[in-house]
């Protein structure tokens, strides 16, 4: 699904972030990523979301290159992708159901299909009922359940978390990587930043290690 | 060479398939109509929405909208005044008359009898005489300054003799001559071709027109910039939205939307605003302008926007306020991504 072959990227200022990764996620695997701050996992989730492009390498997503690909392409590219946040990145202006049907209303869905394929995502993650109201009004972990009904309404065949449960108690994090092996077990493709260690080692999912901007473990 | 092919010939099965999945994520979401229907919604969300902002901060618009509007109507303001003038001038095109002012000894007889020669020759279409008397009380009654002449003893005004000449217009050369002969003639102090002065009013309207040009393109940068920089501020403010939104897969083209309506917005009612301020001028000068033009007897009449011209001005602002955005969302937008 997402392939990395000796991937680098230098920043001019920093240097060398990442060096020579490689890596292979195959289809409905489900993955860790992790490794101590600055170890360059936000920059690999960065490449991964073509909102940079490798100094060096290839990556390749379901066989697309992503650091070949034209500016104009790399939403479509975007639009396999479901992207969930330690922070939810949600519109406080907006509510339940707009912030989710957002990917859809981007994507050109109908009006008929997003209100039919919003309310399956809020009841995936049984979220019924909250549509109507704003994400300031939710607790945390709901907000975090609205963000995963956001990257998983559009059916991407890949998700990608970036430290997903970094604000919430070990009950609610237990909850959402429930969820996502929900998804795995559909067939869909997770990475999960994360350096929440007991997470890691209570599951038995392959672990992706980051040290120095090299990948240490695979 | 060889080892480009063979990079190529290696590259070439992904490229192919990268557009063949876009093609399948494009088609995603229903049918045709399903589809259309969608797109028309998003425009018209982007639409009036935009709207909705502008109205949300009332002070703010109000302020931007006020400058714009009145930068909008200088510019129109200059443009009709241009017009006016232009209009000024086409009255008096056909008058190509020559005024022969004639010497102070020469009497109301002789002044008759040169009238009469020279309306004996070809050339000349039309001959009138103003003697001394008529030309006073014409003065009087126009000038305003009747008590003033009133004061003077002895009638300072020159008898006038106006000679229209025939088919004047084209032959400038003939025309000359003419004058020429004229100004050669003991009886005559002072000829003068009033297609002279005409032709450098002329003059003097191309230079007001260009003016105006000038100054109009000065003004519509500033709008452009104005409404540029709005935008710019507003994309701060709503960076947020742009940047999760560009997470989620929108395209730069749904990106810019609502902000361009946003632009559009703007110029559109700066225009309209414009148009009122310009009409509302126009009609606190009329009846000076009208009255001015009575003392001249003048069938000068003030123009106001035509129909077109008000289509003109509000569309020019509208497009100004759309390209104002545009230009601000190609080099920001790229610059926009998450930390």
């Amino acid at each position: 699904m997402i392939k990395f072959v000796n991937v680098s990227k230098r920043y001019p200022e920093t240097g060398d972030v990442l060096r020579n990764v490689s890596f292979h996620l195959q289809r409905g695997e489900i993955a860790f990523l992790t490794g101590h701050s600055g170890a360059g996992k936000s920059t690999l989730l960065r490449l991964i979301a073509a909102m940079e492009r490798c100094s060096r390498g290839q990556i390749l997503l379901d066989g697309q290159d992503l650091s070949h690909a034209k500016e104009n392409q790399l939403p479509f590219i975007r639009r396999k992708m479901g992207f969930i946040y330690q922070d939810y990145k949600l519109l406080q202006d907006r509510t339940v159901f707009d912030n989710v049907a957002l990917p859809l209303v981007i994507a050109g869905f109908g009006h008929h299909e997003i209100v039919r394929r919003v309310r399956a995502a809020l009841d995936k993650v049984s979220l019924t009922g909250k549509e109507k109201k704003y994400p300031l009004a939710l607790s945390g972990g709901e907000q975090q359940r609205v963000g995963i009904a956001r990257a998983v309404v559009n059916k991407p065949p890949m998700i990608i978390a970036d430290e997903p449960t970094g604000n919430l108690d070990p009950q609610l994090s237990k909850e959402i990587m429930f969820l996502f092996g929900q998804f795995q077990q559909v067939g869909v493709t997770v990475l999960i930043a994360s350096h929440d260690i007991s997470l890691i080692t209570q599951l038995n999912y392959r672990v992706l290690k980051l040290d120095h901007g090299q990948l240490v473990s695979s | 060479m060889k080892r480009n092919l063979k990079n190529r010939i290696r590259k070439d099965p992904p490229a192919k398939q990268v557009r063949q999945d876009i093609r399948q994520t494009k088609t995603a979401g229903g049918n045709f109509f399903d589809k259309l229907n969608a797109y028309r919604d998003l425009h018209a969300h982007a639409l009036f929405s935009s709207l909705g902002r502008l109205v949300a901060s009332p002070f703010t618009s109000i302020m931007t909208i006020a400058v714009l509007a009145i930068a909008i109507s200088l510019a129109s303001g200059f443009y009709i005044l241009v017009e006016n003038l232009q209009q000024l001038t086409g009255n008096l095109e056909t008058s190509n008359r020559i005024s022969l002012f004639l010497r102070d000894d020469v009497s109301d007889a002789h002044a008759n009898k040169l009238a009469e020669t020279i309306r004996q020759n070809a050339n000349i279409q039309e001959v009138e005489l103003i003697t001394r008397e008529q030309a006073l009380a014409e003065f009087k009654t126009y000038s305003g300054f009747g008590a003033a002449i009133n004061a003077v003893e002895k009638n300072p005004l020159p008898i006038v003799i106006q000679v229209l000449p025939k088919n004047t217009l084209e032959d400038k050369q003939g025309l000359e001559t003419l004058l020429k002969s004229f100004q050669q003639s003991p009886e005559v102090d002072f000829a003068q071709m009033d297609l002279k002065w005409i032709e450098r009013l002329q003059s003097i309207i191309e230079v007001a027109r260009l003016f105006a040009t000038l100054l109009n393109l000065m003004l519509g940068a500033a709008v452009l910039f104005v409404i540029g920089n709005i935008i710019r501020l507003e994309l701060h403010t709503r960076r947020d939205e742009v940047v999760i939104a560009k997470l989620v897969g929108a395209t730069n083209s749904f990106i810019q939307r609502p902000f361009l309506y946003t632009g559009f917005w703007i110029g559109f009612i700066s225009g309209v605003s414009a148009w009122f301020v310009v009409t509302a001028m126009m009609l606190i000068l009329r009846q000076s302008v009208e009255k001015l033009s009575g003392l001249y007897e003048g069938g000068f009449h003030l123009l106001f926007l035509s129909f077109t011209e008000t289509l003109a001005l509000i569309g020019i602002s509208s497009a100004l306020g759309v390209l104002g955005s545009w230009v601000v969302l190609m080099c920001q937008l790229q610059r926009t991504k998450p930390e």
